[in-house]
């Protein structure tokens, strides 16, 4: 590594820097040395590194623009690997031990860039050039290689392994921004007893006063905002959030910040606020001024020199000019002589200056131009020459120098206020857009309300806090306004310089490399509403949202299209304020964390039993395969047992519901398409629920209990949406009926005992309910107990065998599927899992809604038409069945289909087309819904629905699944025991 | 996001709740003496206003309770929040009162 002098830029005295901190850090692979308190922007420049990135588009050279969010050049990459940021602001990076930094968009180094070719061939590339240019033979010709050659830094593969935190605060008052007049308001608020929170998001409170040469009561601005920060400290209904941003204001003032932690655990936390009132104490961001080349490293915002001399002891340049349009800029010249710097020339657009001004720029021996601009620049890693010219284009010679100070003028930033749909208005004098109507909760003080003096914001600020405590119901005693002893330099008039039509490139969006030339053909082909124009040309579209450039490129339009800049307004401005990491939206939302597992009460006996588990909402054991043996080995090996001798499900995720009251009956008569006031008590009916479409939304067993008590089983996925809409029908439709509701899902685990050898196992465990048919036949429900347990235990079916279904509590599963699997070892007991239930119901035609239904299946669809038109009585959906839609003969009905060849399995999902010779495409006439390979019957089954499919049994069709043809049958979907004599003993 | 005022448990982050639609919609009296019209009337068709808005929602994640709002449906602003069962005092600018 060459020698070097450490920050050959830097001051030897002065600044907020910390110089018994030094802190390396690396930029492209080298290494150089900053201070604590600097940032890398300021760390850079004192190394008097002036090229850091390359351009958007034309992969032009570029330096640091300015010092804050604002910054449209220095974009660069933090970090290495997966924590690797990219686009980074430079001025918003505060140094840390060991950062690693790259310049990014360049190859192979930032110095020497191959892109730059683009720049070359510009001509070539105006907005908008590939919407014209690659059309032929399409857009998507060329889609890949243009995305692959556009966009700023690389986007991350990997996981993020940040961490990112959430909070979620309430607050009175929501201060947005730490500068003077935002510390004020804290103060005054917070002696009152206000809530208060206040956000900024540099990393250190202060604002302008860490970079103005003020004085405030006697004191420095730094010190003075280091007492009210310390007072404000103190209090406790006061909440100070240091580098944090406020990203987006929504309905009813709900508004997001996104804090960037250092030295916590996280990298990032996202919060939501709710504050009673807001307060925007955001101030004003400096614009840039266009001419042409006005791009080159060493051109920079003349507050951001302030900022970098007077904040960080870095002298950006030695041989400095400045080029303004208003009296803010001649602050920095003043600054700069305070270090013995001199500023050479002053390009002034006005033609007539104060004469305060004039004598001070005299004084110190700076040459000042009125009434002229700059023709052009120099320097193609960093300026070094500045030609001007008189406003009517005659040439005025050149000056050497090695950096430009620019200002613009100042917009305030109200981006806040527009995301609650403020509406701003053009203001002439300063030649910015200003707050007019203000949304409710909102205030707007200090520099982004308009004011140009220190004085004035305080006055301001203090006026505008009081008046919001005293609608917060605090009144005690209000403060007054601090007395300003010295002031910078106010922006009083602006004058705005009319356009150079020089053949150089004039940017007027830094970010995005749009220059005039792109506004010019945006005027030419009639894009010439600002929000038009914006998409057409993308001026302030990149990630700095044009924070630098949207005013001039509004001036720029107005003069192009001869209209007032109040006519053009401005384009909508959307949260976030500045870019925000997916990590923080995300939050601790992930992988795990993203949604909480349901684990089934016995589940830790499942993975004893080596259950083969899948997610159904609960983790669910699918099947419980031996030693060597596949999935599908496993579930024919249950599906036997279960038919054969017995088998032990956990059924507890099935839903439970109970419903009591006077009116139970009533009420689940208007819910069921079934009969439920005939019902007896212990006994159970199946059931559907339609929604008011006519639509089957879950189907299921109900049990009378007792008179007024119902126990509703549902789908395990349906019970909460089930609950949902009783409630909803109870409380906004039938609300004289007395009925209560209670989910008791997860209050009961619910054991399945199926098979011939069922009624022996459960003697086995001892009860003392009588299982005889005669007693509990099927579709009955019986309480006592079961194994010592509190049980219920209902004759229901799912599988087509003998069939009892014990609910015993929650807590008592785990001992009870042991003892079940104990004691019922002698009769052959096989625990079965999901999937083996799922072969059963086929085999037995059993509807599972949601599978072998979707949104438009009605009743009759699935073979329950008679059921439905039988009632008298109304139920939810009952018209709806009699719309002519719902009528129609060709409707898709429930059928079974068989392969011809047995051996041929049949893919769910594959289409049925007619005969078995149908040419493709053609319109499809169904879908199979559910298929296995039956192990009783030694074939392949199918369910599925097809147009007017119950009249059209034993009709050969062809199942049809991308590659595959499969010829197929329609059967009954009862496959297997047609006479359900399995059922009845 | 809305900051809704739940009559039962106070103000609550949208998120707690559910939106239910267009409130005050009668449902026919006997059903199957609507025409086919009249239920799809019932069925589909809701008014969308730009202004106030007579909606119903459902504390989801709370007391699990309906009510119904007024809302402006340009502003959002809430102007009204009023249980099941009961009238809105804030009448739109046609001054046509609801249905039910």
């Amino acid at each position: 590594m060459r020698s070097r002098v450490d920050n050959p830029a830097r001051l030897s005295d002065g600044g907020l820097i910390d110089r018994n901190k030094p802190l390396q850090f690396s930029f492209n692979g080298v290494n150089y040395t900053g201070y604590e308190g600097d940032t890398l922007a300021s760390a850079l420049l004192a190394n008097d590194i002036k090229l850091v990135a390359r351009s958007f588009k034309y992969h032009r050279p570029r330096g640091v623009f300015t010092a804050g969010e604002e910054e449209p050049c220095a974009l660069i990459e933090i970090g290495e690997g997966d924590a690797r940021t990219p686009t980074s602001r430079a001025p918003m990076i505060p140094l840390v031990q060991g950062l690693i930094t790259n310049s990014q968009n360049c190859w192979p180094s930032v110095n020497f860039d191959i892109g730059r070719v683009l720049d070359f061939t510009h001509i070539f590339w105006p907005a908008g050039f590939y919407n014209k240019t690659f059309k032929w033979p399409s857009w998507h010709t060329w889609e890949n290689l243009i995305r692959k050659s556009t966009g700023l830094g690389q986007a991350l593969t990997g996981p993020d392994p940040d961490h990112y935190e959430q909070v979620n605060a309430h607050c009175d008052l929501l201060i947005c921004g730490g500068g003077p007049a935002g510390l004020l308001a804290a103060r005054t608020a917070g002696r009152l007893g206000v809530r208060v929170m206040l956000v900024e998001q540099d990393q250190s409170f202060g604002g302008t006063l860490n970079w103005e040469q003020v004085q405030i009561e006697g004191k420095s601005g730094h010190s003075w905002s280091l007492n009210i920060i310390d007072e404000l400290d103190s209090m406790k209904n006061v909440m100070l959030l240091p580098h944090t941003t406020v990203v987006g204001n929504y309905d009813h003032n709900v508004t997001t910040l996104l804090q960037t932690g250092q030295g916590t655990a996280w990298r990032e936390c996202f919060w939501t606020v709710r504050p009673k009132k807001i307060l925007l104490a955001t101030g004003a961001i400096e614009q840039g001024l266009i001419f042409p080349n006005n791009d080159r490293p060493g051109i920079m915002l003349a507050s951001a020199v302030r900022h970098y001399l007077n904040r960080y002891a870095v002298v950006p340049g030695r041989n400095v000019m400045v080029a303004t349009n208003n009296d803010t800029a001649y602050q920095t010249v003043f600054d700069l002589a305070r270090k013995q710097i001199a500023v050479s020339t002053v390009v002034d657009i006005r033609t007539e200056v104060s004469e305060e001004i004039r004598q001070g720029m005299a004084d110190l021996g700076t040459a000042l131009i009125c009434g002229v601009r700059i023709s052009d620049t120099r320097g193609t890693r960093g300026i070094n020459k500045v030609s001007i010219e008189s406003l009517d284009g005659k040439i005025m010679g050149s000056h050497q120098c090695d950096l430009l100070a620019v200002s613009g003028g100042w917009s305030p930033r109200l981006h806040l206020l527009a995301h609650a749909r403020g509406k701003l208005r053009f203001e002439p004098a300063s030649q910015s857009f200003l707050a007019d109507t203000l949304p409710p909760g909102f205030t707007v003080t200090g520099s982004a309300a308009g004011c140009s003096k220190l004085t004035d914001t305080l006055t301001d600020a203090i006026r505008k806090t009081n008046n919001i405590c005293s609608q917060l119901g605090f009144t005690g005693k209000h403060a007054t306004a601090p007395v300003v002893d010295k002031d910078a330099l106010g922006s009083t008039k602006t004058v705005t310089a009319p356009l150079n039509s020089g053949k150089h490139r004039q940017w007027i969006d830094l970010a995005h490399d749009v220059t005039l030339l792109d506004a010019e053909l945006a005027v030419r082909e009639g894009f010439v509403s600002v929000e038009h124009f914006k998409r057409f040309t993308t001026t302030g579209m990149s990630v700095d949202q044009g924070k630098t450039g949207n005013l001039n490129a509004i001036i720029a339009l107005a003069a192009l299209t001869g209209r007032e800049t109040a006519d053009i307004g401005t384009t909508t401005f959307r949260p976030p304020y500045v870019p925000v990491t997916l990590g923080a939206i995300a939050g601790g939302n992930l992988g795990e964390f993203y949604a909480p597992r349901r684990y089934l009460p016995a589940h830790t006996l499942h993975q004893q039993l080596n259950a083969h588990f899948a997610d159904y909402d609960w983790q669910r054991p699918e099947c419980y395969p031996r030693a060597g043996e596949t999935v599908e080995d496993a579930v024919h090996r249950e599906v036997l047992a279960v038919r054969q001798s017995v088998g032990i499900f956990d059924n507890s995720p099935i839903g439970k519901i109970e419903v009591r009251g006077t009116d139970a009956a009533e009420f689940l008569n208007r819910v069921y398409i079934n009969n439920v006031l005939t019902l007896k008590p212990g006994r159970a009916r199946y059931g559907l629920m339609l929604n008011e479409n006519g639509v089957i939304i879950d189907d299921g067993v109900f049990v009378r209990l007792s008179e007024n008590h119902f126990l509703v089983h549902t789908t395990s996925g349906a019970v909460s949406r089930i609950v949902a809409m009783m409630e909803e029908w109870l409380q906004c439709e039938w609300s004289h009926l007395r009925v209560l509701i209670d989910d008791i899902t997860t209050q009961w685990a619910n054991f399945t005992l199926a098979g011939p050898r069922a009624r022996e196992v459960l003697n086995a465990l001892g009860t003392d309910i009588d299982l005889s048919a005669k007693n509990l036949p099927h579709m009955a429900m019986a309480s006592g107990s079961v194994a010592g347990l509190k049980a219920r235990v209902a004759r229901i079916s799912f599988s087509g065998e003998l069939s009892f279904e014990v609910s015993i509590p929650a807590c008592t599963a785990q001992h009870f599927m042991q003892t079940s699997l104990n004691l019922g070892q002698a009769f052959g007991i096989t625990p079965y899992g999901i999937e083996t239930l799922m072969v059963l119901r086929t085999e037995k035609g059993y509807l599972h809604v949601g599978v072998d239904t979707d949104g438009s299946s009605t009743p009759d669809d699935i073979g329950w038409g008679h059921v439905a038109r039988k009632k008298t009585t109304d139920y939810i959906g009952k018209r709806s069945l009699f719309r002519p839609a719902n009528l129609a003969g060709d409707r898709k009905q429930l059928v079974g289909l068989e392969p011809l060849d047995s051996k041929q399995s049949i893919p769910v999902g594959g289409h049925l087309l007619p005969g078995t010779e149908q040419q493709v495409p053609v319109r499809t006439e169904g879908w199979v819904t559910s298929a296995c390979y039956s192990p009783n019957l030694k074939r392949y089954i199918a369910l599925a629905v097809l147009a007017g499919g119950r009249q059209r049994l034993d009709e050969l069709l062809t199942v049809f699944d991308e590659d595959r043809r499969i010829a197929v049958k329609v059967v009954s979907p009862l496959f297997y025991d047609t006479e359900n004599e399995r059922l009845k003993d | 996001m809305l900051r809704i005022k739940c009559p039962w448990c106070g103000v609550r982050d949208q998120t707690d709740f559910q939106f239910g639609g267009e409130s005050h919609i009668a449902r026919p009296e006997t059903p199957e003496h609507a025409s086919d019209a009249e239920w799809a009337n019932y069925l589909y068709f809701r008014k969308n206003p730009k202004g106030l808005h007579y909606e119903r929602w459902v504390h989801s994640y709370g007391c699990r309770q309906w009510f119904n709002i007024a809302r402006d449906t340009l502003t959002h602003e809430i102007i009204e929040v009023y249980k099941m069962g009961e009238q809105p005092s804030t009448r739109s600018d046609t001054g046509k009162a609801n249905k039910k």
